[in-house]
Formats: structure tokens, sequence, C-alpha cells
């Protein structure tokens, strides 16, 4: 029994650790420029697909792929935001919904014209493949890498953040856009930057994924919503609040998909209105 | 002296009330498949629902600028409960249609308490969620709904105890339409009203019109609730003329087919969900040779096109040609 519950909480944490780098994007530029991005996961769909490209067309090894993956979606984005996103940063939230959901619509039946619906398969190196146990439970060894990747990632985010000049500018806006314009910070430039960044860390989260959610042209729709409730019950701006708010959705998914697999996703949703209503700004946002 | 303003008043309300040849025009013309379209009839059955879905979101998002990606939970509850209605034995069309419709009411007017006080992210996030919500409850609860079968076994009863719903439709375009131009005129004189004004205005500045003695909240309240009923009754429609329920009916896209649907017409005008309706159900039915997959990249290159050059959809594109073929008009004309 014990076991089994630490199983979940283990599985429940790798989960959370992958829509944590999903989604940790999307948080900090919703929270700088207030535009609602829905094709982020589409960013995320790319950098899947990039991998699977690479390794199944080329040959490529996995840990190649990954810096890849990165830097196309990242790329992608920029165009789309130097192209489409610019224009709309004023507009209503209506319009940049509309905007976003037409990005989604071309970049599934893109992904379903050249690669077709089917799940595509990745061949992980071996070293990634089986499992340890350890005190009678089964930790699988890509999920031991997937946390320690996603760890990694935090603590490189959160001392950027911290220590630099350009987290620090970045934390500006996020606080307070307008004041940070006045005192010279140019936010439309930091803006395209961390929009690239985040953009590219989905393209990175979209790879680490492949091997534990599949992927398909659906995915940019399939976890979009996962993605927005960890931003919305974070809060947004916030890198802790998506820590804290990935974790909470990943262990209570799996702990619901196992001892209550009747109720399927029903547990969640019901959550994440639970909290929204409680706070609607967000756990840990102060807006 | 008030009551030259208040009357002044009015009569910008009226002036806009009025009915125009275009709309009688239009309204006309919508009995044209009776005679040319014949074997077309159903189609035009689901353009008529799919018209009355978009017009009742274009009356939360439109006019009063709820933003919703979750409508879909009310057109959902109207279609199961109309069909469940008919499943166990009452199979009268009109009286389902009307408790369907109350259904969908119901928990529009419950869900109204929580929407009215947020708005932005976490309003989106909380219309979508309460959809998901329906959607997995209705998966789960296959035993009332069949689940990802759909519901089975409806049985409906004729028309007016005359009118079959048989394959050409005939009866079913003629209902669907009915209650189409019913809903549409209560919507027309609701937005032509000093609380559809009001509504406009809680759009614009939703913190200035408590200041100005009009209660936001319990406007949207009342707004989001009469657009629930209408939903719902578009859900039965559909319920009723098709004799089954699928799961699709609460799904995220038909949220979005919707939204896509009223902002390609033109969001906050009456005829824009009309119009976007028929534009995008015909197109549909002319490509749906194409594999599903394809027909959303076109929509979704429309969407983006729509946004960035037509902010008004189509209605608004036409009346702001209109507006500069009349202005350019008066500069030839006046010197």
């Amino acid at each position: 029994m014990l076991g089994s519950l630490f199983g979940v909480v283990f599985d429940g944490f790798a989960y959370g650790m992958l829509l944590f780098v999903l989604s940790v994007g999307l948080s900090v530029t919703l929270g700088m420029m207030n535009f609602v991005n829905l094709a982020h996961c589409a960013f995320a769909m790319i950098g899947g697909y990039v991998v699977v490209t690479l390794m199944n067309g080329f040959g490529w090894p996995f840990f190649a792929t990954l810096p890849v993956a990165f830097v196309v979606a990242g790329a992608v984005s920029v165009v789309l935001e130097r192209t489409l996103y610019r224009r709309l940063y004023r507009a209503s939230d209506l319009d940049q919904c509309l905007l976003t959901i037409g990005i989604v619509f071309v970049s599934i039946a893109a992904a379903a014209y050249l690669y077709g619906t089917i799940q595509q398969p990745v061949q992980l190196p071996a070293y990634l493949r089986g499992s340890v146990v350890f005190q009678g439970v089964n930790f699988a060894v890509y999920r031991l890498f997937l946390i320690a990747a996603a760890l990694a990632i935090t603590l490189v985010l959160v001392v950027s953040l911290e220590y630099t000049r350009f987290g620090a500018q970045v934390r500006a806006a996020v606080d307070n856009q307008r004041m940070a314009r006045g005192l010279g910070i140019n936010v439309d430039r930091a803006f395209a930057i961390t929009f690239a960044l985040g953009s590219g860390l989905a393209g990175l989260g979209g790879a680490l994924a492949i091997e534990m959610v599949g992927l398909d042209p659906g995915f940019a729709f399939s976890y979009l919503i996962y993605v927005l409730i960890v931003v919305s019950v974070g809060g947004l701006g916030s890198i802790r609040g998506s820590f804290g708010a990935a974790t909470l959705l990943g262990i209570s998914d799996s702990a619901g998909k196992y001892y209550f697999p009747q109720l399927g996703a029903f547990l969640i949703y019901l959550v994440m209105i639970g909290l929204l209503m409680w706070r609607p700004a967000g756990l840990f946002g102060n807006r | 002296m008030t009551a030259e303003v208040s009357a002044g008043r009015y009569r910008y309300l009226e002036e806009r009330a009025r009915w125009r040849g275009i709309e009688i025009a239009f309204w006309l013309a919508t009995l044209l498949p009776f005679f040319l379209f014949e074997s077309y009839l159903s189609l035009a059955s689901q353009v008529a629902i799919t018209a009355l879905f978009a017009v009742s979101l274009d009356l939360i998002l439109g006019y009063a600028g709820i933003v919703s990606l979750g409508h879909a939970a009310f057109f959902g509850l109207g279609a199961y409960a109309a069909g469940l209605i008919s499943k166990y034995g009452w199979g009268e069309p009109l009286s389902g249609l009307v408790l369907a419709a109350a259904c969908a009411g119901l928990v529009g007017y419950a869900a109204s308490f929580i929407i009215a006080r947020f708005r932005h992210l976490a309003l989106i996030m909380i219309t979508l969620g309460l959809s998901l919500l329906l959607h997995e409850a209705a998966n789960s609860a296959s035993w009332l709904t069949g689940g990802a079968d759909g519901l089975q076994g409806m049985r409906m009863w004729p028309l007016l105890g005359v009118f079959t719903f048989d394959l050409y439709g005939v009866a079913a375009y003629a209902y669907s339409l009915a209650v189409l131009f019913l809903v549409f005129l209560v919507a027309r004189r609701l937005v032509h009203s000093p609380f559809g004004l009001s509504l406009r205005g809680i759009r614009e500045n939703a913190l200035r019109m408590p200041a100005i003695g009009a209660p936001s909240r319990a406007h949207i309240r009342k707004i989001y609730t009469i657009s629930a009923v209408m939903a719902g009754a578009a859900g039965a429609l559909l319920a009723q003329t098709t004799s089954t329920v699928s799961l699709e009916v609460l799904g995220f896209q038909n949220s979005a087919d919707v939204l896509v649907i009223l902002i390609l017409g033109g969001a906050g005008r009456l005829y824009g969900g009309v119009l976007g309706a028929i534009v995008y159900m015909v197109a549909r039915d002319q490509f749906s040779g194409v594999n599903p997959q394809y027909w959303y990249f076109w929509i979704g290159l429309l969407l983006i096109a729509v946004v960035l050059l037509l902010p008004n959809g189509v209605l608004g594109g036409l009346a702001r040609w209109t507006e500069a073929l009349r202005a350019s008009a008066r500069r030839r004309g006046a010197p």
C-alpha cells in the first residue's frame, strides 16, 4: 500500500516536472504582456517532431536532438512573434485567443499532413530504458532523468532570473510593465527574448514528453488544457507558482487515475475551478 | 425637460430597432430552401441550429464582452436533456424543447454567479473548465448518456402531432427555422433595449457602469442565463431533429467552432452569427470530401486573416466598406 502510494507520487512528480517544463515559458510571457497565447503547445509539438525527424530520419542520438528541438521551437516562435503576435499586444483577449487558436489549427493540420495522425515512435538509448528497484519500489530510469532535467532547468531559470541583469529586467516588466518602460527598460526586446526562450523550453518539453505521453497532431490541443491549468492555478509570471501548480497537478492527476480511474479527468477540472474561484489570480499570483 | 431628454434617448433605440428592408428580405430568403434546394433541407436545418447557437454566444461575447471558450456546455446540456426526455417516454418535441432549454438555463443561472465575478484569463479558464467538467461527466456516466457511443434510442413523436421528422428534413428545417426566428426576435428586442445598451457599456468598461447606476454583475448574470437557455434550445433542436446525441456536442471543438463562426460573421452584430453559420456550414458541406484535419488548416488560416485584417468579421468589413463608399459619394456630391 505504502509502496504503491510512493510509486504514484513518484510518477506524478515526474509528470508534473514535464508539465512544468512545458508551461513555465507561457507563465512568464503571460505575466509580462498579458498575451493569451493558446499556441504555446504548438511550439512544444514542433520540438517533439524535430526529435522524431532527426532520430528516425537521420539517426541522430537522442541527446543531440534535444538542443535542436529547443532552438527550432524558439526560432519558429520568434518568427511568429515578430510577424503576427506583435500586432495584437494591445488587442482584446478575444482577438489574441482567436489568432492563437488559428495558429493551433494550422499547426495540427500541418503536422497531420507531414507525419500522419498516428503516434510517433521513438527508440530511446538503452541506458534511459528499464527501471531500477529501490526499497521495493520501481523507478523508471526515464522518469528519474526527466526529474533531474527539470530540476536543472528550474535551477538555471531561477538563478538567471534572480541574479542577472536581464532577469531583473524581466522581473521588473512582469511586476509593472509601464513602470519598467518608464525606467528605460526595453520591454519589447526583453519580451521577445523571453518569448523565444519560453517557447524553446516548450519545445524541449515536447521532446521530453514523447516517451511519456506520446506525440500525435492532437498534442497541441490536448496538453494545452493542462498547461493552461498550471499557468492559471500557479499565477502569472511566477516560476515558483508554476512549479508548485505543476507538481500538484501531476501528482493529483496520476493519483486520480490510479485510485479513481472511473472519474477520469473530472477531479482535475473540479480542483482547478475550485482553486480559481478561491484565488482568481492563482495560488502564487499577486494580481 | 427630463421627458424630452428621455424621449431623445428612446428615439435612438427606436431608430436602431426599426425593421429594414434587407432584414425582411433575408428572412424571406430563408424560406427558399423549401422550394429551390429540397435535397439540402437537412443541411439547412443544421445551419439554422448552428445559427441559433452562434446568436446565443453573440449575446454574451459580442454584446456583454464575456469571452467563453466553453459555450458548448449549454448546447450539450440542452441536447442531452432533450435526448433523455424523449428516450424515457416523452417524445413530444415542443414541450421537450422547452424543458431542455430550461435545464440548460438552470445550469447557466447557477454558473452565472461564478462567471460574473471573473474577467480575463481566469474567466476563460473557468468557462473552459466548466465545459470540460460536463464533457467528462457525460463520458463517465455512460449508463445514462451512452458515453462515447452517444445516446441511442430516442423516439420523437410527430411535430404538433402531424409532421414527422424524416430523412428529407422538411419538418426539421421548418421547426428549426421557426425556433431560430422566434429566438432571434427575442435577441433583437433585447439588444435594442436599454438593457442591451448597458450590456455594451459593460463590454466597454465594466468598472464604470456600476458608477453610473447599471449593476454590471446582475446584468451579466441575466444575459448569461438567457444565452444558456438559447444555446440549450439549439442543442435540443439538434437532438430532436437527428434523434441522436453524440459526446462531441459537449467537446471543446464544438465551443471553438461556434466561436469561429461568430467571429467570421462578426461578433456584436445580430446577423453576424447567422451569416457566419451559413458560410461555415455550407463551406464545410462542400468540402466534406476533404480530410477534416485539412479543413481545420483553412479554418485556422481564415481565423488568422480575420483577426488581422477584418477585426469585426465579414459584416463589420461590409459595414466599413459601405461607409467608405457612402462617404466618397458624399464628397463627390458636395462641391
